[in-house]
C-alpha cells in the first residue's frame, strides 16, 4: 500500500501555507498519495481572483517574500502535476463564502466534505497547517 | 561516462523544494538512461535530491560543490 498523507490546510498565514505546499509536493513527489484539503482562512487563497500572496505570520514570512521561494500555488500544482495530489476545498467554507464550485482555482478537484476527507485519510497520516 | 547525454537544469537561486521541483519535471520529459545535471545553491538540495533520488529508483552518478553551488547528477533509469 502506498503511504498516504492527508493535509488539512486552514491557516491563511503565508508561513502555514507555504508549509503545507511544500509538504504535499515533495510527499507526492515521493510517490505518497496526497489529499489536501482547504479550509477556514486557507480556502479564500484558492479562489479565483484572490491575491496569490497571503500575509506573513512573523518574521519568517517577512523574510521568506524577499527570497526566491516558489510559491505556494505552484507547489500545490506541481504536487498534482508531478505526484498526483488531490486538492479539495471544503464544501462547508465554500457555502459559507458564497463561491460556487465553478469560482475554484482550476487545479483544484471540486469541493469535498470533511467526513469524506477523514474517512479517506484514516489509513495514513493526517498533518493540520 | 563520456558520452552520456547529459541535460544541465540551473535552479541557482531557488529555495527548497524548487530545486527538486525543476529536476523532477525535468527528469519526466527525458529519455531512460540520460543524465540531468542540476545546479542548485540551496544546501538542503545537496541531501534532499539524492534522498529522492533512492526512494523513486533513479541513480545517482555524483554530487560535487563549485564555488557555493551544487552540482547533482541523476540518471534517469525509468
Amino acid at each position: 500500500m502506498a503511504d498516504k498523507l492527508s493535509i488539512l490546510c486552514v491557516s491563511g498565514a503565508h508561513e502555514r501555507i507555504q508549509m503545507a505546499a511544500m509538504a504535499a509536493a515533495t510527499a507526492a513527489a515521493g510517490g505518497t498519495e496526497v489529499t489536501v484539503f482547504f479550509s477556514m482562512n486557507a480556502l479564500p487563497y484558492f479562489v479565483q481572483g484572490t491575491a496569490a500572496q497571503a500575509p506573513a505570520e512573523g518574521d519568517f514570512g517577512r523574510r521568506m517574500a524577499g527570497k526566491n521561494v516558489p510559491s505556494f500555488k505552484r507547489l500545490f500544482e506541481q504536487a498534482k502535476e508531478l505526484g498526483g495530489a488531490r486538492l479539495y476545498a471544503c464544501s462547508m467554507a465554500l457555502d459559507v463564502l458564497g463561491v460556487e464550485a465553478s469560482g475554484l482555482e482550476e487545479y483544484l478537484d471540486g469541493p469535498l466534505g470533511l467526513t469524506r476527507f477523514l474517512s479517506d485519510g484514516a489509513e495514513g497520516q493526517i498533518v493540520v497547517f | 561516462m563520456g558520452d552520456d547525454k547529459v541535460k544541465v537544469v540551473d535552479a541557482t537561486g531557488s529555495f527548497c523544494p524548487g530545486p527538486l521541483m525543476e529536476l523532477i519535471g525535468q527528469l519526466k520529459e527525458m529519455e531512460v538512461g540520460d543524465v540531468l545535471e542540476l545546479l542548485s545553491s540551496d544546501k538542503g538540495s545537496a541531501a534532499d535530491v539524492p534522498e529522492w533520488v533512492n526512494k523513486v529508483g533513479h541513480e545517482m552518478v555524483g554530487t560535487e560543490e563549485k564555488d557555493g553551488v551544487w552540482h547533482i547528477r541523476v540518471r534517469k533509469l525509468k
